[in-house]
């Protein structure tokens, strides 16, 4: 590999600055690429690495500083304008169109024609064989994209970077849906993009295969730059990537809330729980074997990076997926929720991590998106809803947790993020649940209600409810949580009480293969 | 952004929301005073009940329409399950297949008109579940099933009537088609009788909430414990019935049950809803709203044909009605939403 310095610099950000509503997400942000070298671009969820990219790719302008692109002024008005630059970013949700093949998918757009203005398929058979080749493709160009792995149809993707003589390539999270063997598979393929001399920024949570792959680090923390890192003679080490991505004490943000009840008895007891790989979804999380116990009146924090099935979990209990092996004991008795009407019949409640598509009733009022979950409660025998006791309950829910709401009738999508987080929880709270599993309970909640959430859960907790709460915000793990496991690819790879837990802790434990955490589990205990 | 700009923003929302309910019935008002002034005797009671008469049926329809459309599901059979509905009717109230040729109106040899109404709005419940099945189990989407349905209720009902009309009922029967209490058709007294119930089911039921939810979102719906593929066999159960009920009706208004009845009515009955401001991406809809779509639709088509345009204008007239009615409902909605 060429030294890095001998290569000229290919993308420069020199102070970028981005507010949205007066929210800073972006602040006096610096950082280069050089050609041939692959720049890691880190930080937690929040850090500002979203749009950072949005900026590069084209999709938002920022708000201040300079950014140029092989030496003159880059400025993309859209998407189509960075590609036309050469700078094509892949996003963890792909971009291709599953119905075509994946030569028309490489030359969507821009197909090759004949003299009679026809597109020419043999030229563009030939051409697109060459250039899947290029990333260690062996398929059939002509097959279809919905026939593909998401490992392949990544490397499609970019097959048609390079097609488009692409110079920067932005990989988001590209081995979030990979298995090992792909990870490496892609791995191997940046390393030849590299020594062809293209550039690369990669942007990702997984330590490890930063480390292996990246010639330096960039890392972003609450929006401004946390330090560069650069590999000296080896890879670039583990802890000092966490020290930089974390970087900070607990923020005052995140102060642990007051007022914490004794944990009771267990509540909720998981075994063995596994979950079948679907045929149609190979690439889905399983879960491999859990244990877990959950007491009444504490609040246990599940931290896991994306993939590490801490969402699978959350719904194997609450009868959302099938569960192929393993028991869930409720108060002592075993229970086998097929769906989550049975969960919630038996006093589980879940607040989904996608809110808006697995939560909310957009264009529905406060008052129907509260009560969905206990129409039972709210209505006579006949069937017919009880308004006024409804009503009664909403705005009863509403003074406890200081939701900001205009009416019962408002549509629930005109509320702030965090007053639609509030409302969900009341839904649940309406049920009096044994078990209440929050999932990423303040993602897309602007800071402060953040801190209110917190409140919420401990509240919850300290009325002798068992509070399950899944996040990949460390801080709020370690804020709110009486106890703290973790996960990774499906298995619990260690358990702390929250007093004890430090960022650095658990994040060698979320993102270090298993081999090492349980060493590391190991080391905490005989110390 | 400031308070009052916010304020005026959410004033400019809540008179665009104002408009979403009240606009079909406005256009409603419209049309009728334009229709007056054209024609003074447009106004005259017997024609008003005239079009009452004729929008029940294609209104029984949308009422069940209503409920489908909400899930954000479609039943493109309607039309021909009418008439299959009506020919079972018809056999029924005959007494049985062997009697359909005769035409006596005594009623000594048939079921008799309650017998008559049963078989038809439960063989009209009993396929719009079987389609529901269809929808839930087979995981076929809702307008490949009910397309499916519309030919297979349309042989159905060749197949048992052998092509032609079966005729002549008894004048109890006849009575629910063409009889007036006081100077109201009876198949109005029914629609508004069934609208008001299917208005009270979805506003004030767990049930309805339950439709809303599933058509709003399913997924998050699942989640919050309800039995979202119950309420979807459920909405087909209904329309079904009343694809029945309104089969009933017009045998009895036509003193017979067509082979070829109903041919067309799922786009009326769509375009009923539709117009209402019922969204077809579920969720969003109203009773009211399909109450009004419907009688739109037949002020319309009768105050053409009272200034004697031809039928091909109409058809021209309502299809640019309906494409325009979702027009505004969709410019109304970006208001509100922004």
């Amino acid at each position: 590999m060429p030294p890095p310095e001998a290569a000229p610099v290919l993308l420069a950000v020199d102070g970028v600055t981005k507010h949205f509503a007066g929210v800073t997400a972006l602040s006096d942000v610096s950082l280069d690429v050089r050609a041939g070298e692959i720049l890691g671009l880190l930080g937690e969820n929040g850090a500002g690495k979203s749009t950072l990219l949005k900026i590069l790719s084209g999709v938002m302008p920022p708000s201040g500083g300079r950014i140029t692109f092989d030496g003159a002024d880059y400025a993309p008005a859209s998407p189509q304008d960075a590609k036309r630059a050469g700078i094509v970013t892949i996003y963890q949700e792909l971009s291709l169109i599953p119905t075509l093949t994946v030569a028309e998918n490489i030359f969507i757009g821009r197909a090759p024609v004949g003299p009679l203005g026809l597109v020419s398929w043999k030229r563009m058979e030939r051409e697109s064989r060459d250039i899947i080749a290029r990333v260690g493709l062996s398929i059939d160009p002509m097959t279809p994209v919905s026939a593909l792995s998401v490992a392949e149809q990544q490397l499609v993707e970019i097959a048609r970077a390079l097609s488009l003589k692409s110079r920067l390539i932005i990989m988001d999270e590209p081995t979030s849906a990979l298995t090992e063997t792909e990870v490496q598979r892609l791995l191997s393929i940046m390393d030849r993009l590299r020594k062809d001399g293209v550039a690369i920024m990669f942007v990702t949570h997984r330590l490890e295969e930063a480390s292996a792959i990246c010639d330096r680090m960039t890392v972003l923390r609450d929006g401004r730059l946390a330090g560069h890192l650069d590999r000296e003679g080896g890879p670039i080490r583990l802890p000092a990537i966490i020290e930089k991505m974390v970087g900070r004490a607990a923020s005052e943000l995140y102060a642990r809330p007051a007022q914490r009840a004794e944990a009771g008895d267990v509540v909720l007891s998981v075994r063995g729980l596994r979950t079948m790989r679907d045929p149609e979804a190979p690439h889905a999380i399983v879960l491999d074997g859990v244990d877990l116990d959950l007491k009444a009146g504490e609040i246990l924090g599940v931290a896991g990076l994306v993939g590490s099935g801490r969402t699978e979990l959350a719904r194997a209990i609450f009868g959302a997926d099938r569960i192929a092996a393993g028991t869930i004991t409720l108060e002592g008795r075993p229970i086998a929720p097929a769906s989550p009407a049975d969960a919630i019949a038996l006093g589980i409640g879940l607040v989904p991590e996608d809110r808006k598509h697995q939560a909310i009733f957009a264009a529905l009022g406060i008052l129907v998106n509260f009560s969905v979950a206990s129409l039972g409660r709210f209505s006579n025998g006949f069937g017919v809803m009880a308004e006024r006791r409804e009503r009664d309950a909403l705005s009863g829910f509403r003074k406890m947790l200081s939701i900001r709401m205009a009416s019962a009738e408002q549509p629930i999508e005109g509320l702030s993020g965090g007053n639609q987080q509030k409302v969900i929880l009341a839904r649940w709270l309406a049920r009096d649940p044994k078990v209440l599993i929050v999932d990423e309970p303040t993602r897309g909640v602007d800071v402060g209600a953040k801190a209110e959430v917190h409140q919420i859960l401990v509240q919850l907790a300290a009325r002798g409810i068992a509070v399950m709460m899944i996040s990949s915000e460390l801080p709020e793990v370690l804020a709110v949580s009486d106890r703290i496991v973790t996960m990774r690819k499906g298995r619990i790879t260690g358990e702390m009480p929250g007093a004890e837990a430090s960022e650095e802790r658990l994040m060698e434990l979320m993102a270090l293969d298993r081999r090492d955490a349980r060493r590391d589990e190991a080391r905490g205990q005989t110390v | 952004m400031s308070i009052a700009e916010d304020q005026k923003q959410r004033g400019g929302a809540t008179f665009a929301r104002l408009l979403m309910s009240f606009g079909p019935l406005l256009f409603l008002v419209a049309l009728v005073v334009v229709f007056t002034l054209l024609k003074p005797s447009f106004i005259d009671p017997i024609n008003l009940f005239n079009i009452t008469r004729q929008i029940s049926i294609t209104g029984l329809i949308a009422l069940g329409m209503t409920f489908v459309i909400l899930t954000a599901g479609i039943d493109l059979s309607v039309g021909s399950l009418l008439a299959f509905c009506g020919m079972v009717a018809a056999v029924v109230a005959k007494g049985g297949a062997a009697n359909t040729l005769s035409l006596s109106a005594s009623g000594t040899q048939g079921y008799g008109w309650f017998a008559a109404l049963l078989a038809a709005v439960v063989v009209g419940a009993a396929a719009g579940g079987v389609q529901g099945l269809a929808i839930t189990r087979l995981k076929v989407p809702p307008f490949v099933v009910t397309l499916g349905g519309l030919t297979v209720f349309r042989g159905l009902t060749l197949t048992i009537s052998n092509g032609g009309p079966i005729s002549g009922f008894d004048a109890s029967m006849r009575w629910f088609g063409t009889g007036l209490i006081g100077p109201v058709p009876v198949p109005a007294i029914i629609f508004a009788i069934a609208a008001i119930l299917c208005h009270i089911v979805l506003r004030y039921t767990r049930y309805g909430r339950a439709v809303y939810a599933v058509g709003g979102n399913a997924e998050a719906a699942r989640l919050s414990g309800l039995r979202v593929d119950r309420v979807l066999v459920s909405v087909y159960v209904i329309v079904g019935f009343f694809a029945g009920l309104a089969a009933f009706v017009l045998s009895a208004r036509l003193n017979s049950s067509e082979a070829v009845a109903g041919i067309g009515y799922e786009l009326t009955v769509i375009s009923a809803v539709v117009i209402g401001g019922t969204s077809l991406f579920g969720g969003i809809g109203s009773v009211g709203g399909t109450v009004v779509g419907a009688a739109l639709i037949g002020v319309l088509q009768n105050g053409l044909q009272f200034n004697n345009v031809s039928s091909y204008t109409q058809s021209i007239v309502i299809g640019l009605i309906l494409i325009l009615a979702v027009a505004f409902d969709r410019w109304l909605k970006s208001r509100v939403r922004r």
